[in-house]
């Protein structure tokens, strides 16, 4: 089976660290937070200029100054910052954050991504997405593994305008957790019951399968 | 207005000087700490052939939205402009024009514009669209994009409280991109809820220094919430 969108966040969730700044994209993304392990402590970074993202408030705290950069209204939680978009982007840029979590249209083997632009189709801009893509060290894209008609969309190139080139190590898709090294995807972890030959027939960019390949686990 | 009280008693006052073809930088992410009435006044005046800067350009019938509706605004350096029916009809029939601008360039050329440094280079956007035509120069191995700062004939600001030295603080996530904007116009006017007594602020805890604000008015805002959210 392939993972439902709670399996994926819950998936990327165990790639937490205690003590991490994290950024969540909008999407499946902003569900990981809902998985960081008990006794596990994550600051969650929100571009609009919020450090420590905070549960949804109630009906008696909301407030149309708090929001993230989904544009949702949130609170802060102790321990929080708040700043210009500025200083927010000097964070991105300059490779404070540990983590992104981001999704996408397509990633390739040279870990290039696409993900805000479709020709012909409105444009509605890049938002955030470039920088924190040039900015991490640490990104982790999570996509559906192929279209709905079933076109790959872990490619050799890229076939879309790029979000960044150059830049992605890891994927998580609803069939498979892969790294991307040396113009290859590596096959590192499976869905539960989803087999090898699926993944391989559905991988349109060069595909390393090890001679083992572990099934992931959920409760 | 007098030696350092910057206070205007009308946003007709708020807005005097601001002409036909001008480009306009606006505070404010999505609806969160727009300078609501500051745009309506624009509306108001007719102004048009505007080049707007802004992360955002509202949505229908609200924020910077309503400019459109009037098709006083010719060009947007933006970089989302997802929320809002109409901007995509003027922009497809190319009425407008828009530049989309990564956020983080974005909030960095109005810093630079304001802090008199005319360009910096940048890892955003290289090997994608947004480095056409852009000089790319390589430091420690690694390419970088130039980008040009921005300044503009006026910034339109929505500050929490300001004193009538100019002095303003911003409100929670409010703040974005107000305070880079407030440093780059020419004429930065900003609009708050509240105008303190002299010395209620903090001095360290001062968001934008007065230097950076030439009019400041006290107004009232409907505040509207774009995705209200709220935990079961």
């Amino acid at each position: 089976m392939a993972l439902t969108r709670e399996q994926m966040a819950q998936r990327v969730a165990r790639e937490m660290q205690d003590g991490f700044y994290v950024n969540l994209g909008i999407g499946i993304p902003t569900l990981v937070a809902n998985y960081i392990p008990d006794g596990m402590e994550v600051m969650l970074q929100s571009e609009n200029g919020l450090l420590g993202m905070g549960p949804f408030p109630t009906e008696e705290t909301l407030d149309a100054d708090m929001i993230n950069a989904g544009k949702q209204t949130v609170t802060a939680r102790i321990g929080a910052s708040i700043f210009s978009s500025a200083e927010s982007f000097a964070m991105i840029r300059g490779g404070h954050v540990d983590l992104t979590v981001l999704g996408a249209f397509e990633v390739d083997v040279q870990g290039n991504i696409a993900s805000w632009m479709i020709p012909g189709k409105m444009v509605k801009g890049m938002g955030g997405a470039m920088d924190l893509v040039a900015g991490a060290e640490n990104i982790i894209v999570i996509m559906t593994h192929a279209s709905k008609d079933g076109e790959s969309k872990l490619l050799s190139q890229c076939s879309l305008p790029l979000t960044g080139a150059h830049c992605i190590k890891r994927v998580l898709t609803d069939l498979a957790y892969l790294e991307i090294d040396n113009g290859a995807f590596i096959l590192k972890e499976r869905a539960p019951g989803v087999s090898v030959e699926e993944i391989v027939s559905k991988t349109a960019g060069k595909l390393i399968v090890p001679d083992h390949v572990p099934e992931m686990h959920f409760q | 207005m007098a030696g350092f009280d910057k206070r205007v008693a009308s946003y007709e006052e708020a807005l005097a000087g601001l002409e036909d073809g001008m480009t306009v930088l606006a505070g404010g992410f999505g609806l969160c700490g727009i300078p609501e009435n500051l745009i309506n006044e624009i509306k108001r005046k007719g102004t048009r052939d505007l080049t707007v800067v802004s992360n955002n350009c509202g949505v229908d019938g609200f924020g910077l939205g309503v400019l459109l509706e009037e098709k006083q605004i010719s060009k947007v350096i933006a970089s989302y402009v997802g929320e809002n029916a109409l901007f995509e009809k003027q922009l497809l029939s190319g009425e407008i024009e828009v530049v989309l601008t990564p956020q983080g360039t974005l909030a960095e050329k109005m810093r630079a514009g304001g802090a008199g440094i005319p360009a910096f280079f940048t890892a955003t956007g290289v090997g994608t669209p947004v480095a056409e035509g852009k000089e790319t120069r390589e430091f420690n191995g690694r390419p970088y994009l130039m980008e040009e700062s921005i300044t503009g004939d006026f910034a339109i600001v929505k500050g929490w409280k300001a004193d009538h030295f100019g002095n303003v603080i911003y409100r929670h996530t409010a703040q974005n991109f107000n305070p880079l904007a407030a440093t780059a116009g020419k004429i930065t006017v900003v609009e708050v809820e509240e105008i303190v007594e002299p010395g209620a602020l903090d001095p360290a805890q001062i968001h934008t220094p007065g230097i950076y604000v030439d009019r400041i008015i006290c107004g009232t805002f409907e505040k509207r919430i774009e995705q209200r959210t709220v935990r079961k």
